[in-house]
């Protein structure tokens, strides 16, 4: 009964409130602004602005079904290949509206990468998994830049050590979390500005979670990262900035740790102190 | 009561059983509204009851079916004068042939009053011991008819009454009804085994009878195909040979050019049916291919010999090429666009089956479209795709009348597509068509090619089974 009720304040109160908090960076790789998503007749989406700032993290958080996928693959029109889906408002990166006519959505995907939630290597070795991008994007010119690339991506993603040896054998044959880091290393091949991760770690145990996060931290010197997860522990030790969102809606944005210490609005007050979720 | 008036009696029977065995189980539980007593549901009961009734009975009628005509003749032979049993085997056969057919041309009546009478002026040759047997005959039909519908009547009622006899509350009857359903359901799957076993056996027998007459090496390794064989010991160039080669080759040669077409073209239907087209197009495109594939092949036959064959003939003339009338390219093109939706839709299937994360990771890296499709998909899919190109090529090999319609008979060795060749099939037909006699290494040789077939066929499938299942182990 008392759930009940709490679920039906939140939902009056969602309705009367703006985002609160800070949506702003100094120095933004990304910003949207007012960006709606509908798939068909149903908005996903409602009316979202936020920063991504420059080689920093931020991670996007709220209880399931609240859009924070969806608003992550907008980022990279990933929600192309969905045929009733449609996005409106501006988003940015740089100078460059995404989602303009003239802009090729391929390139916009080499610019920002993406993680997702279950590993998914190719079923090939994972050589030519590394390779892959540098190989459709022509980014070398022979077999020795090419391993070049293919080397500095497996260190970076801090999995070169451990497959040095059997770079031939396939992707699919390794760990999960050797896996996750094999994917990582994929899309740094492509030199990308930004990378999405849709809940990188949600399919790997504490161990294999713990040294991605290590690998994030790191990766962020680099890229801009943005990084769904369900996990708060996770976005309290990851990010620099935190976004909650509920139910289409971005209700509070603000540095991670006024997040997590001094939350502003009652509802993300709720989720991250467990109260729903 | 004959067979058929027989079957429906015992099938009233059955539905009056099952309304019988749901009474007798409800007065086992002391009423309909003890029903919660009984350990089955009393429709359970009434399942059981039905199926002891109908099933025996109906086993008991089909054994009594197959083996009745021949203990007649049996009994009947005996009554014949020993004359005439002392007939061999081949003229008694005609003699009761005879017997069986003014039998069936005259009533009991009738035949009494012809032997009464003596008079054997109705047009039919008759003698009069014909006439007795005929009348014998009769007579043993309607005794062992009445002994029949008795049999199986008293089977039903008997089963039944035993039954509903082991009515108790604890009557186990839902165990038993499902113990009898799966027997049912097994030997159903045990038919189609069996007739498959059958009909190899068949083949393999006859196809042995063969060799015995034609050496299998000829068979399998001459190039010469010419299946006649003398009608008179003195008949002039009436040896016949039977090398298989040309037939093989012609076979061989019209899958290629199918497959020529049919791969290409399917598999890039199945990549635009499964990543580029819309829904709409999709739920409009899919079932229209689906009728190509339900096409009548003989449509397809004529297809290919009246207009196929034609442009082709004419189109390789304005070239300055001589094609010959029925080409194999006609019936290969042709037999291709038949295939086609076997080689797109299972390659959709397969590609479509391919993970949806696998797609999202290319095209997240900024691949393309078609850059994903041929890096990605199409290696993912191969195993699929490779099964059914195999399949479509069984499909191809066995296809028999756009080749009987399109393709010739001349039996030539060429690996022109414009000339004229002559498939496995093809020549099964032509041999087995019209008024054979079934000994003579003529009609033999198709059970040979029969069995080759199979063998090829069998051969192909087995393998795209198993390159289909190492597909599904590859993903999971």
């Amino acid at each position: 009964m008392n759930n009940l009720n709490i679920k039906e304040n939140d939902l009056s109160e969602l309705a009367l409130t703006e985002t609160v908090g800070n949506i702003y960076a100094d120095n933004a790789k990304m910003s949207i602004r007012n960006a709606d998503v509908y798939y068909g007749e149903k908005q996903a989406i409602h009316n979202i602005s936020l920063d991504l700032a420059q080689h920093q993290v931020t991670a996007l958080i709220g209880p399931s079904g609240c859009g924070k996928s969806t608003f992550l693959r907008c980022l990279n029109r990933m929600n192309d290949t969905i045929d009733i889906c449609r996005v409106t408002g501006q988003l940015m990166l740089d100078n460059d509206d995404i989602y303009a006519k003239d802009l090729d959505p391929v390139l916009l995907r080499a610019r920002v990468g993406m993680v997702f939630q279950k590993p998914n290597p190719f079923p090939k070795s994972i050589y030519d998994n590394v390779a892959y991008g540098a190989r459709i994007h022509g980014l070398t010119n022979n077999k020795t830049e090419l391993d070049e690339i293919v080397e500095t991506s497996l260190q970076k993603a801090g999995l070169f050590n451990e497959v040095k040896d059997r770079l031939k054998e396939p992707g699919t044959g390794l760990s999960g979390g050797q896996q996750q880091r094999l994917c990582i290393a994929r899309t740094i091949a492509v030199s990308p500005e930004v990378i999405l991760m849709d809940e990188p770690a949600s399919a790997l145990d504490p161990i294999a979670t713990a040294i991605i996060e290590e690998l994030i931290d790191e990766l962020k010197e680099k890229y801009t990262i943005a990084i769904v997860t369900h996990s708060m522990q996770q976005a309290a030790r990851v990010s620099q900035h935190t976004a909650y969102f509920h139910m289409g809606k971005l209700v509070e944005m603000g540095k991670t740790e006024d997040i997590f210490t001094r939350p502003e609005h009652k509802l993300t007050e709720n989720y991250i102190t467990g109260r729903f979720g | 009561m004959n067979s058929s008036l027989l079957f429906i009696t015992l099938l009233c029977l059955t539905f009056f059983s099952y309304w019988f065995g749901v009474k007798r189980s409800l007065k086992v539980a002391g009423g309909a509204e003890h029903k919660k007593n009984l350990t089955c549901l009393p429709q359970q009961f009434g399942l059981l009851t039905a199926m002891v009734c109908g099933l025996p009975a109906l086993i008991t009628l089909l054994i009594f079916n197959s083996v009745e005509n021949t203990i007649i003749e049996q009994i009947l032979a005996t009554t014949l004068p020993a004359n005439i049993q002392a007939l061999s085997t081949i003229d008694l056969g005609l003699y009761l042939n005879n017997i069986r057919s003014i039998a069936s041309s005259e009533t009991i009546t009738n035949l009494i009053k012809s032997i009464e009478n003596q008079s054997l002026n109705n047009a039919n040759l008759a003698t009069l011991e014909q006439l007795k047997a005929a009348l014998t005959l009769k007579e043993l039909h309607q005794q062992v008819t009445w002994l029949k519908t008795s049999l199986v009547l008293v089977v039903a009622i008997t089963s039944v009454i035993v039954l509903v006899r082991q009515f108790s509350i604890t009557f186990k009857a839902r165990q038993k009804a499902e113990a009898i359903i799966r027997t049912l359901l097994v030997a159903s799957s045990g038919i189609a085994i069996l007739t498959t076993l059958g009909i190899v056996i068949s083949v393999l027998f006859e196809s042995i009878q063969f060799f015995r007459s034609v050496p299998p090496t000829e068979f399998m390794f001459g190039t010469q195909w010419s299946p006649q064989t003398a009608m008179r010991v003195d008949q002039i160039g009436g040896s016949g040979s039977f090398g298989a080669v040309p037939l093989f080759a012609g076979t061989l040669l019209i899958t290629f050019i199918a497959m020529l077409l049919a791969v290409p073209v399917g598999l890039m239907i199945a990549i635009y049916l499964s990543q580029y087209a819309n829904t709409k197009l999709r739920r409009v495109a899919k079932p229209m291919l689906e009728v190509l594939a339900g096409i009548p092949t003989v449509v397809y036959g004529f297809f290919a010999a009246l207009t196929v064959a034609p442009v082709i003939r004419n189109l390789g003339e304005s070239f300055g090429l001589s094609v010959a009338s029925e080409s194999a390219l006609a019936a290969g093109l042709v037999m291709g666009t038949m295939i086609i939706p076997f080689v797109s839709s299972l390659s959709e299937d397969a590609i479509s089956a391919v993970p949806e994360s696998l797609k999202e990771a290319s095209l997240g890296m900024g691949a393309t479209k078609s850059e994903t499709v041929i890096k990605v998909l199409l290696p993912a899919a191969l195993p699929g795709i490779v099964g059914a190109i195999l399949l479509a090529i069984s499909r191809a090999i066995g296809e028999t009348m756009i080749v009987v319609m399109a393709a010739g008979m001349a039996a030539n060795l060429t690996a022109n597509p414009l000339d004229s060749v002559t498939t496995v099939t093809v020549q099964i037909v032509t041999l087995l068509t019209g008024d054979q006699e079934f000994d003579s290494p003529k009609t033999l040789a198709a059970f040979a090619l029969g069995l080759m077939l199979f063998i090829t066929t069998l051969g192909l499938n087995i393998l795209a089974l198993k390159v289909v299942r190492k597909y599904r182990e590859q993903y999971d």
